[in-house]
């Protein structure tokens, strides 16, 4: 049999590994971390001293399994990390890793390549001091350490009382959270949200824990903008003002789609997610043959709906490949995931999308912070003609920096479907390109 | 003054580094941003006005968090580990 290889090692991609492990089939599994386990569930370095309890609170029972089978498999599959892959052509992988380049063909590929923040931005962004809400985590779990001395959490999705929670809780000043959906919209949300009875419980704790020690929460506020000239000194919202030296902020999260991309996957657009995502059927199966996708990569659904699409996209590629599997487990995942996607409805009623967001931020606001592109510069391209994105790009640069427009991608989308007076699923994809990431000068390359 | 503030894990034996020549201290398990921004305020210049940036997802994805080592190399701050002796140096950016 030929190589497998799994792209990213957390929930999906570890799961993914384990199932296939399990019936017989050795992956290769790639991840750009140095120690594994994905975000929500990244690992402090070896030698800090913290448990789990402290670190994932209510996850940690999760957490811990799941890094117990990552240190498993290092030993028994093709565990490579600190691994980017970086271009995908012709059955071939390229790869990075601590400066030496490296390819690897594969026979079939699980892509698992997870999420960053959902970011529409503000006056002030880029400042000092100013994080996305998965950003603030890291800084805490990963190296104990906060974005400040005195933080507000801003914008909306379950991240933001999670983070605020976790902050409060290892002794930081929280000084506000402004959530910009109003609490009409959760009350809303009920009814879908209840599907999931403990995850409802774990984020109406943290609101309500967070209210029980003092730490004001408004709802329905929207971030206006950011105070400050060499770092955050303050924020704005609704006439009102409030102190800080910190802000973290997001609306929700985003799938890493650029790999499915140059793999050739077919792209649709996805209402739920405000997004274009790569097309999978229900067991995670692509539109190209031997390509599978699992997890946050191919939408947005959450850590635990990772876990089964990682076991349930392993169960296809195996069963694609005439490996006898159990045939009841299939149909117990899809139920599930098809559960969590339920509840996933409720969330998006709870926390919604910010519709007005693009109609109001200002021409001066910078969009792109790496080419410094600002919202008045892409509304002027806009208002020779120009409505497709990849289009507007190649006039102003929005989206061609080094992030290649991970951080403002959508937004851009959102102010040109605004302006040109077009739905948002009508003003194109951002394309990916390789290298999927910046490579340095210099790399070693294999004969 | 410091951007990033120590709440926890502050036990670990200290590693000693220059930044822009100056010198400074981190702890062992620290990435280059977390001792950085725990004796300073940025990482870098941006690329069209100079503006201070101080990195922003802390997950490899926004780019915004490269310093350069002594040996040339220009690294994300954010996922490369700090070692003892190390020579960080920021870049100041250009206007357009």
């Amino acid at each position: 049999m030929k190589t497998v290889v799994i792209v990213g090692a957390g929930p999906a991609g570890i799961t993914a590994a384990r199932t296939l492990l399990d019936h017989g089939v050795t992956p290769v599994l790639v991840d750009e971390s140095l120690r594994g386990g994905g975000q929500i569930y990244r690992r402090q370095p070896a030698n800090f001293q913290r448990s789990a309890k402290q670190l994932y609170g209510f996850e940690a029972g999760k957490a811990t399994l799941l890094h117990r089978t990552l240190d498993e498999l290092a030993t028994l599959v093709d565990y490579r990390p600190e691994t980017l892959v970086w271009n995908a052509e012709n059955g071939r992988l390229d790869m990075l890793n601590n400066g030496h380049a490296e390819s690897i063909e594969y026979a079939q590929i699980i892509v698992a390549t997870g999420a960053t923040d959902r970011i529409l931005p503000v006056p002030g962004w880029t400042l000092p001091g100013v994080y996305s809400l998965g950003a603030a985590q890291i800084a805490l779990k990963y190296q104990g350490c906060a974005i400040g001395e005195r933080v507000a959490f801003c914008g909306s999705g379950p991240l933001l009382y999670l983070v605020a929670y976790q902050y409060a809780k290892a002794g930081a000043k929280v000084v506000a959270v402004l959530d910009s959906a109003p609490f009409s919209a959760q009350c809303r949300a009920l009814p879908a949200l209840l599907g999931q009875p403990a995850t409802l419980a774990k984020g109406l704790y943290y609101r309500a824990w967070l209210t029980a020690h003092g730490i004001p929460v408004h709802q329905g506020a929207t971030l206006s903008h950011i105070d400050g000239e060499q770092r955050v000194t303050g924020i704005h919202w609704d006439q009102q003002e409030i102190a800080c030296d910190a802000v973290a902020f997001a609306h929700a999260l985003r799938s890493e789609t650029q790999l499915a991309d140059l793999l050739g996957c077919e792209f649709a657009w996805n209402a739920l997610n405000r997004a274009w995502l790569p097309q999978r059927d229900a067991a995670g199966r692509s539109s190209v043959a031997g390509v599978y996708l699992a997890g946050d990569g191919a939408g947005i659904m959450g850590a635990d709906a990772a876990q089964m699409a990682g076991e349930r996209a392993a169960l296809a590629l195996l069963e694609d490949t005439g490996i006898a599997i159990d045939p009841r487990r299939p149909a117990v995942l899809e139920q599930q995931l098809a559960s969590i996607q339920r509840f996933r409805h409720g969330l998006e009623t709870a926390f919604p999308f910010p519709e007005n967001w693009a109609a109001e931020a200002p021409d001066e606001l910078i969009l792109c912070r790496c080419e410094e592109v600002s919202v008045g510069e892409v509304r002027a391209v806009v208002d020779e003609g120009h409505w497709e994105v990849n289009r507007v790009k190649a006039h102003c640069r929005v989206g061609m920096g080094r992030c290649q427009g991970r951080m403002c991608g959508l937004a851009a989308a959102e102010i040109i479907a605004e302006r040109s007076g077009r739905e948002i699923q009508n003003v194109g994809r951002l394309r990916g390109q390789a290298p999927i990431k910046p490579l340095p000068f210099g790399v070693e390359v294999q004969p | 003054m410091a951007l990033f503030k120590r709440l926890a894990e502050t036990e670990r034996p200290t590693l000693t580094f220059t930044l822009d020549g100056q010198p400074a201290t981190g702890l062992l398990g620290d990435t280059l941003l977390t001792a950085v921004l725990t004796c300073a305020e940025h990482l870098r210049g941006s690329d069209f006005s100079a503006e201070r940036r101080a990195g922003f997802c802390l997950m490899g994805a926004c780019q915004d968090c490269w310093v350069r080592l002594e040996d040339g190399r220009r690294v994300r701050a954010c996922s490369t580990l700090l070692e003892d002796g190390q020579a960080i140096r920021r870049d100041p950016g250009r206007q357009a």
